[in-house]
């Protein structure tokens, strides 16, 4: 018996070791669930945006303001001022609407989710049972484990999955459901505020979302609530031809704390696919909201084929004085990314933050930055961007800074640093700075820097490959942003950054 | 241990002659100091023992226990066991410390086909040896050599060679710019090391070091050749007469 069951055991362990090698070196979450999935059909139409809103078993208002963003974005031209090269995108040749069969009832709990599904979130190391989240966290000087709860909302392709923690977030009065759950059980909170940050017209991408959202997820903190755990959202795309659009909208009321964190990844595929999404942060007086995202869609292969096209509205709107948002992203993937999540401080005394990592590789290309728009009178905004470019890549921070007349005795710093690997890449920065009053001050700081040859020696001396090397010295140089991210989200964005990285040296 | 034979090096960019057939053995267990004047090719030699870019070997072999080591990678003569003390430690903003090492020690022990230290091993066994070289916490997590005085840098490259065990220890000026206190910390971190399976390749110019580390065989450098070997007595000839009389000698 024991001679039979050490090949078995050494089986299994060679399996482990042929998998990790098979993860080194290549986009980690490449792999495509086997599921079966019904379309829309084809393009967009009017008939396309209401079958969207039967699915979700919408009110007439929702479908009339779809279908008014739908008139809108006929009349519309895609932006082209980004320094973003990518081939047109055929809107009618793709699909606006893809969900497990499975899901066509949806189902009650998590329990009664497809198998696959829980599998593929399991794979992905997202944890959907109501599990203390065991984070190994290493610091430099102790390995702490901490217990700590996340809640998560699953969006696969059009739809989401579940969330977990529903129940004893309710019970602190926080609501965290997704998006379709939320017009059905939240209408009048949906309605007052979805359009109030991002309005349907606010930008090509921002109205076609408007018209053919699916899902996404929805956060109300009520009055002086400090929400007791960290929220998610891990949206996967599947579905080949498949444009993912999901709306997120999050609620702080007056002095309400939320940290909310926003992963994504797709099939490795040689079609590019479009994800259009918006995200709408209404902050009211004292409240607190910070948003974190790893941004890791499919960048693509090594020769620039396939990828995703993530082009996203995110904004923030401090109605209320002194309150607070903290965007901190870091984007890895995409093919193409356009992005510039902001924050309107209209509050007297609000804060808006923006920390960005920015890493194109191979023939990736990012136009992001953000836009602080200082309306109230004492206002502060802090802006630090790092932009990693290696191989063929292109990276633009492009941020606007506007100080309007009554935003008196208002302060902004930027910071934007760049870091070139090899001679073929590029880096641009492009700042917008408005000052209409006399009394604020406005900093900008920006650094462009190659890759230092004798700190690449120095590591590879004491015996690091050049890979590891570069991955540590970039990590360092991302270190004033990966701190800001929430402690589990800050580990898994320090791995990324070498995934990213690799072949981009030698 | 260390076999150096007719070793000539070209300067990459400027086309110019350095090491000029350079012969050394190293045996295990033995400390050898290298002497000689400012431009003799000191530096250099330490440097492409390390492997790094920008010289050209154009005659002559260097093998380390047996390899050839100029054909290896900068981090796999780490991982054989060579490690390069440098005069001038390279700052490396954002990393840390004490992540930097970690990274180095894991990353030698992968390409020896060992596992992982765990981080609390790490830990315990990091702070025992910084202790020793009178490095706190503080400068543990700090970012690598930044900020740091020159006597802590040099400080921070012996703690390195103390947790990292390697073979070969070259140390490349490692007292310039220490005060006397710094110089016998440093000097005992060396002698700690000191055993029959151990070579070391000591590169100064002082023979004050000397006087804490003392040396098995000294060698003078003169214009990319040794120029002359003997014992400690030869270091403190230097420090009496400086370079002059080898120079002559040489010069027949």
């Amino acid at each position: 018996m024991t001679v039979l069951e050490q090949p078995q055991v050494k089986e299994g362990v060679d399996q482990e070791t042929v998998d990790a090698v098979r993860e080194i070196g290549t986009y980690k979450h490449g792999w495509e669930t086997d599921i079966e999935t019904e379309y829309a059909p084809k393009g967009l139409t009017a008939d396309i945006v209401r079958l969207i809103s039967e699915k979700n078993n919408e009110p007439e208002w929702m479908t009339d303001w779809r279908l008014q963003a739908y008139e809108r974005w006929l009349q519309v031209n895609e932006p082209s001022w980004a320094m973003v090269n990518y081939p047109q995108i055929d809107f009618q040749d793709q699909y606006y609407y893809a969900r497990p069969k499975s899901m066509e009832n949806k189902p009650k709990s998590l329990d009664e989710v497809d198998p696959k599904l829980l599998a593929t979130y399991e794979k992905l190391g997202i944890p959907l049972k109501e599990q203390m989240l065991l984070a190994g966290v290493e610091t430099d000087e102790t390995s702490a484990v901490e217990n700590r709860k996340v809640a998560v909302d699953a969006v696969f392709d059009s739809v989401s999955v579940g969330t977990t923690f529903q129940a004893e977030l309710k019970k602190a009065g926080v609501i965290f459901c997704s998006f379709s759950e939320a017009v059905q059980e939240h209408p009048d909170l949906v309605q007052k505020y979805l359009g109030s940050v991002v309005p349907m017209s606010d930008n090509y991408y921002a109205t076609l979302n408007s018209a053919v959202f699916s899902d996404g997820s929805f956060v109300y903190v009520p009055e002086n609530v400090r929400c007791p755990m960290e929220l998610s959202t891990y949206f996967r795309i599947n579905a080949e031809n498949t444009g993912q659009f999901e709306r997120t909208l999050i609620i702080a009321a007056k002095g309400a704390y939320v940290s909310y964190l926003e992963g994504c990844t797709a099939p490795q595929r040689d079609t590019s696919q479009l994800h259009a999404a918006v995200v709408e942060i209404v902050a009211e007086e004292d409240a607190e909201v910070k948003y974190s995202t790893v941004q890791n869609w499919y960048p693509g292969d090594e020769n620039g084929i396939g990828g995703i096209f993530n082009f996203v509205t995110k904004r923030a709107d401090c109605r209320g004085d002194r309150a607070k948002v903290m965007w901190t992203q870091v984007e890895t993937g995409s093919a193409v990314t356009w992005k510039y999540p902001s924050c309107i401080l209209r509050g007297n005394e609000a804060q808006g933050e923006f920390y960005s990592i920015a890493i194109t590789n191979n023939y990736q290309q990012a136009d992001t930055g953000t836009k602080m728009v200082h309306l109230g009178r004492n206002t502060r905004s802090r802006i630090v961007s790092k932009g990693i470019s290696a191989g063929q890549a292109q990276n633009t921070y492009r941020g606007l800074v506007s100080m309007h007349p009554r935003a008196q005795s208002s302060r902004n710093y930027t910071q934007c640093d760049s870091l070139l690997i090899g001679d073929k890449c590029g880096a641009h920065t492009v700042p917008y700075i408005e000052v209409k009053n006399n009394s604020s001050r406005v900093e900008h700081e920006a650094t462009t820097s190659k890759v230092d040859e004798d700190q690449l020696f120095y590591c590879r001396a004491r015996g690091m490959d050049e890979e590891e090397a570069v991955a540590l010295v970039v990590n360092g140089f991302c270190k004033d942003v990966l701190q800001e991210l929430p402690m589990e989200f800050a580990m898994e964005a320090q791995q990324l950054v070498a995934i990213s990285l690799e072949g981009s040296v030698g | 241990m260390l076999d150096i034979k007719n070793l000539h090096v070209d300067l990459e960019e400027e086309d110019k002659s350095i090491l000029k057939g350079v012969d050394l053995h190293v045996d295990a267990g033995r400390v050898h100091a290298i002497m000689g004047p400012n431009g003799s090719g000191k530096s250099t030699l330490s440097y492409v023992l390390a492997g790094r870019d920008g010289y050209t070997v154009t005659q002559g072999s260097v093998s380390l226990r047996g390899d050839d080591l100029l054909s290896l990678e900068p981090e796999e003569r780490a991982a054989k066991g060579l490690f390069l003390a440098f005069q001038y430690p390279v700052e490396i903003p954002g990393v840390g410390n004490m992540t930097f090492l970690r990274t180095a020690v894991n990353a030698q022990r992968k390409a020896r086909g060992d596992s992982e230290m765990s981080a609390t091993d790490f830990l315990r066994m990091t702070r025992e040896k910084a202790k020793q070289l009178q490095i706190d916490a503080d400068m543990l997590k700090r970012p690598l050599n930044v900020g740091f005085s020159g006597g802590e840098k040099k400080r921070n490259e012996i703690l390195q060679m103390v947790i990292l065990e390697p073979r070969l220890c070259i140390l490349d000026e490692t007292d310039s710019g220490l005060d006397v206190d710094a110089m016998k910390l440093v000097a005992e971190g060396v002698n700690a090391l000191r055993d029959d399976g151990r070579g070391f390749l000591v590169i100064t110019h002082y023979q004050r070091l000397l006087d804490h580390i003392k040396p098995d065989v000294v060698h003078i450098m003169v214009d990319g050749r040794i120029a002359k070997s003997g014992t400690s007595e030869l270091a403190l000839e230097v420090e009496r007469n400086g370079y002059a009389d080898i120079l002559a000698e040489t010069a027949l």
